[in-house]
């Protein structure tokens, strides 16, 4: 059995680009699973001042993110020194459903990748 | 230099053994007016484990709890300092209220006070040409101990100006809040590649041609260069594709205003540009200058 995925949300709360039916979805649908993660106010905004827990993130085994650009997320996380690992999952709500981004996030942890989620390691 | 410190409170929802879970409307609302404030929250069930890093040495854990007595915790190492609050019954202004009180006078960016805006460097693309380090006047670009381009000084970029991301002959320069692609971090597609003239039209802001001063760096061809573009005509040139620019919304006009004088441009682009020559000089396989 894999390690389950760490699951990130980021709100994208500093300038407003993803948009909001999309993301208040997707945050939605996190809090009505039964299931544990973590969120950002914004992803962006903590690259911006190098912060650890970006760090302690990228260090915390399997990630999933829902955040934006899967080329955005890996270059920010990189910039603040805490590159992302490999196989990382970036699930980008500027461009994708709602409804796509939850069944990927919450899908068990063997479930196989489907596209066009991408992965770090591939981006 | 990184100006912008203050980290966001870590908060944590905890539904987790000793808790009772949120009612799910209220967890959706706590969790969004926390996100909002500028927050990072983690939200703990007792089906899973979640990362919960914290690394400012304060973690505040809000929950339901039996009673209405949220339980006293100690971090084992020692090196966390974790408060508890019960939030039963609490909406969601009452909670954030809350946090803020726990927080103290603890410094934190806000949304809708500052905005992130500076340049991501796609590694995958950038082939450390040095052309956005000579490019910009503001010192937001710099080189690492290794020789590599990087992003040193965000707080120097000007906001919502994406003008260098047009001067990186790969598309390497991201800034994921400007609204379009590939500036935002979207596929880099073959068309995005035909922007010569205006890569052109942008080196012409630095007062002359980087492209080929930077290609033979020799005192030869920088003196040659100091002859042949007059600072009158350099900022003529200038000032009309900074007009272009503005004219095409590409660059708001605030950043226009915001120049510094045509002297001080000058000699900015003078210390950019000779910056980027060095760091170019001692690339592994870089030619000596003559
Ligand atoms: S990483 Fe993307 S979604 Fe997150 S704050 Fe930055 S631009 Fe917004
Ligand atoms: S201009 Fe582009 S390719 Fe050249 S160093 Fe800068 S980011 Fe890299």
């Amino acid at each position: 059995m894999p390690e389950a995925p760490v699951l990130l949300y980021c709100r994208c709360a500093y300038a407003q680009v993803v948009p909001s039916g999309v993301k208040n979805a997707v945050l939605a649908q996190l809090c009505e699973s039964g299931t544990s993660f973590e969120t950002v106010s914004d992803l962006c905004e903590m690259a911006a001042h190098r912060d650890p827990r970006l760090q302690q993130l990228a260090q915390c085994g399997r990630l999933r993110i829902a955040a934006c650009y899967p080329r955005a997320v890996t270059g920010l996380f990189h910039q603040a020194g805490a590159p992302l690992p490999e196989g990382t999952e970036i699930l980008n709500m500027r461009s994708q459903t709602a409804e796509d981004i939850t069944q990927q996030m919450l899908r068990p942890a063997d479930a196989p990748l489907p596209a066009p989620a991408v992965a770090a390691a591939e981006a | 230099m990184i100006t912008h410190t203050a980290r966001p409170l870590k908060v944590v929802l905890y539904e987790g053994n000793g808790a009772l879970p949120l009612p799910p409307e209220a967890r959706l609302k706590v969790m969004t007016a926390l996100l909002d404030k500028g927050y990072a929250v983690s939200r703990v069930t007792p089906t899973s484990v979640t990362a919960t890093p914290s690394d400012d040495h304060t973690l505040l854990l809000l929950g339901t709890f039996p009673q209405r007595q949220a339980p006293a915790l100690e971090d084992v190492t020692g090196r966390i300092q974790i408060e508890t609050r019960d939030i039963t019954d609490l909406d969601p202004e009452t909670v954030v209220a809350l946090v803020d009180k726990t927080r103290g006078d603890k410094p934190m960016n806000e949304p809708g006070k500052w905005k992130p805006w500076f340049p991501v460097i796609d590694y995958s693309r950038c082939t450390n040409c040095m052309q956005c380090l000579s490019f910009c006047l503001f010192d937001v670009y710099g080189v690492s101990e290794e020789n590599k381009i990087q992003v040193q000084n965000n707080d120097n970029c000007k906001t919502n100006c994406p003008a260098c991301s047009r001067v990186c002959p790969e598309v390497a320069i991201m800034f994921p809040k400007y609204q379009a692609g590939p500036i935002n971090g979207d596929d880099v597609s073959a068309a995005d590649h035909g922007r010569e003239k205006m890569k052109v039209d942008i080196s012409s802001l630095l007062g002359g041609d980087i492209y080929s001063a930077l290609k033979d760096r020799s005192a030869a061809a920088k003196s040659r260069f100091s002859k042949e573009r007059s600072p009158d005509k350099a900022l003529d040139e200038r000032k009309k594709c900074l007009t272009k620019l503005v004219s095409d919304g590409f660059i708001p006009m605030d950043v226009l205003a915001s120049l510094p004088s045509p002297d001080e441009i000058l000699r900015k682009a003078e210390v950019a540009k000779a910056r980027a020559a060095a760091a170019l000089a001692a690339q592994p396989g870089a030619q000596p200058a003559s």
